[in-house]
């Protein structure tokens, strides 16, 4: 499904290039022992080296190496086992140094794809052009004073890994697919949280615009700044209609980075980078270049969890899935371990509806991770017996399964409890029958007349005469029998 | 090689230096003349060298990942021009 955006002089194609910054998982910084957590008060987890104090080297921490290969490798890209850190010059005030330590021309790993999973089952290969290893800046706080800038080193070194992909997206929802696979594969991978709220996943894009049909690439914009998948995909489709615009009315883009508004829903010129953008990028000479061998890879290797792709081809082959219900399934791991286990044993398809659509329902209305779900797997791997044995029509079941989540108690319990087992004595069903139908003569006449639609209406009085206990399809099944004499 | 009046302004605007005009014409000359001294490495054959990044054999040293520094507010605040409730606190940047 191409998205092309229709202008005055023809179509447009939009050409999208992601880089995302994602904060790795590691107890320290990338280069000092302050702790890399969010969230203490000011300044308190900041060395000498994150203050830029003069004479202070920076130290390679090995869990941020660890990590960085093993991102590299779930994205089935190219390890570099020599890579060169170097600087990259800028003044800012929340940056001490005066650079920022990260990889220019030799980045710790180099080309890999990402595969997409489109809405209709299809997938698309996206390529990923790096990946390096840097340090974050401080914090700039503007509103505390009306005079001053107030300045938390906290974030400085931190350490991140700048994740850029080939200008192969084409659209915004596919800009919007690849951060949340991108998402997904960094949380299996636990390398990083993924947490766009909270800034540990930040991602900047590259738009350009090109009549459809042609294949340079025109001059770009980036975005920065935006910190939600959705306002990714919305500043995207704004910047590039803002470029069809320009070149529609005569004018050329200017190659420049801009700022999303998501209040209102625009782009505007950050800063004129003409300066800035000269970042005299040179090999950092406090550092040599970080190197490590093949031992040190595939040990690293032997670790990998199975990753979303191939635990997504293994749901449609091993249980039957679509390719929609298992690439849901398998975007969070939690999600997919839940799912295996109630689906071990038992009908996965029936399993597939009752955790994606009644479990989540009750999650997404409650807010809670699968982790936290008032009902656990097992318990409804139990509820999904019962229906199996016929212990429990669909309906029994659904209100056994709403009473398992107010309770958190088990299937068996709460179907004991509240003497809730379906009614298959067609003795006991015959009975309550006979009854309806000696009540209602008129009803029954209409129905022998030929308004068999009414049959609805009497399973709802038997079910009603039962408490809702009687099995339906027996129910309807004794029903005809006896109507129909 | 030889630098510019135009180059040197940009380099100083660059690394925060301030240069008087006066100054632009004497710097090219001096630093022009560091480069071409430099320069001369370039006469040197490197065809079949490698990069390197030191005469020694040294590899970089790694660290383990474990929280051994930090929580020291008062000796990183402790130069700073300014300080207020653990920031540093500068002149207004506005962006």
């Amino acid at each position: 499904m191409s998205y092309i955006i229709k202008g005055e002089t023809g179509d447009w194609e939009v050409v999208i290039g992601l880089e995302v910054h994602a904060q790795v998982i590691s107890k320290s910084k990338l280069f000092s022992g302050a702790s890399a957590e969010f969230g203490a008060s000011p300044n308190e987890h900041v060395s000498f080296i994150d203050a830029g104090m003069p004479g202070m080297l920076p130290v390679i921490n090995e869990r941020c190496v660890e990590q960085a290969v093993r991102t590299g490798l779930g994205l089935k890209a190219k390890i570099n086992q020599r890579s060169v850190f170097a600087r990259k010059n800028y003044f800012y005030a929340d940056m001490p140094q005066g650079y920022q330590i990260s990889q220019y021309d030799q980045p710790i790993v180099g080309e890999g794809t990402l595969i997409l999973d489109m809405p209709d089952g299809a997938t698309r290969a996206i390529g990923i052009e790096r990946l390096h290893l840097e340090q974050d800046a401080g914090k700039s706080v503007h509103d505390l004073s009306p005079t001053k800038t107030m300045i938390d080193l906290n974030r400085s070194g931190v350490p991140l890994m700048e994740i850029v992909s080939k200008p192969d997206l084409r659209s915004p929802e596919e800009a919007g697919l690849y951060l949340k696979k991108l998402r997904s594969i960094l949380r299996y991978l636990g390398t990083c949280d993924g947490n766009m709220e909270e800034g540990s996943m930040r991602c900047d894009a590259n738009v350009s615009v090109r009549p459809v049909g042609s294949t340079d690439l025109r001059t770009r914009c980036e975005i920065k700044n935006v910190n939600s998948v959705r306002f990714v995909m919305m500043a995207i489709e704004h910047e590039a209609m803002r470029h069809v615009d320009v070149y529609e009315s005569g004018g050329k883009i200017d190659q420049e980075t801009r700022l999303y508004d998501s209040n209102k829903n625009e782009t505007r010129t950050m800063r004129s980078k003409e300066m800035a953008h000269d970042y005299r990028y040179f090999p950092d000479p406090d550092l040599l270049p970080l190197e490590f061998d093949d031992a040190f890879v595939a040990k690293i290797k032997s670790t990998l969890p199975e990753l979303p792709d191939d635990k997504k081809a293994r749901f449609i082959s091993a249980y039957g899935l679509s390719a929609y219900d298992a690439g849901v399934l398998v975007a969070e791991q939690d999600n997919a371990l839940y799912f295996e286990e109630v689906a071990n044993g038992r009908d996965a398809k029936l399993a597939n509806n009752w955790v994606t659509s009644n479990l989540f329902g009750v999650l997404n209305a409650r807010n809670v991770p699968i982790t936290e779900s008032p009902v656990s797997a097992k318990n409804l791997g139990r509820l999904l017996d019962l229906i199996a044995d016929n212990t429990l029509s669909t309906r029994l079941a659904k209100e056994a399964f709403e009473i398992m989540v107010e309770t958190g108690k088990d299937a068996d319990t709460v179907v004991t409890e509240r003497g809730m087992k379906q009614i298959t004595d067609t003795g006991a069903i015959d009975a309550a029958i006979d009854q309806i139908i000696a009540a209602n003569a008129d009803k029954v006449e209409q129905y022998r007349a030929g308004k068999v639609q009414l049959i609805g209406w009497f399973t709802g009085q038997v079910m009603k005469a039962t408490q809702g206990q009687a099995a339906p399809a027996l129910c309807q099944e004794l029903l005809k029998k006896k109507l129909e004499v | 090689m030889s630098l510019d009046k135009a180059t040197i302004r940009r380099v100083a605007t660059l690394a925060r230096i301030e240069v008087p005009d006066a100054e632009l014409e004497a710097t090219a000359t001096k630093l022009s003349g560091i480069l071409s001294w430099i320069a001369q490495l370039s006469e040197v054959n490197t065809d079949d060298v490698l990069p390197m990044s030191g005469g020694t054999d040294l590899k970089l040293p790694w660290r383990a990942d474990v929280i051994n520094d930090g929580g020291i507010v008062d000796k990183v605040l402790a130069n700073a021009p300014e300080a207020q409730d653990g920031f540093f606190s500068v002149p207004k940047v506005v962006e």
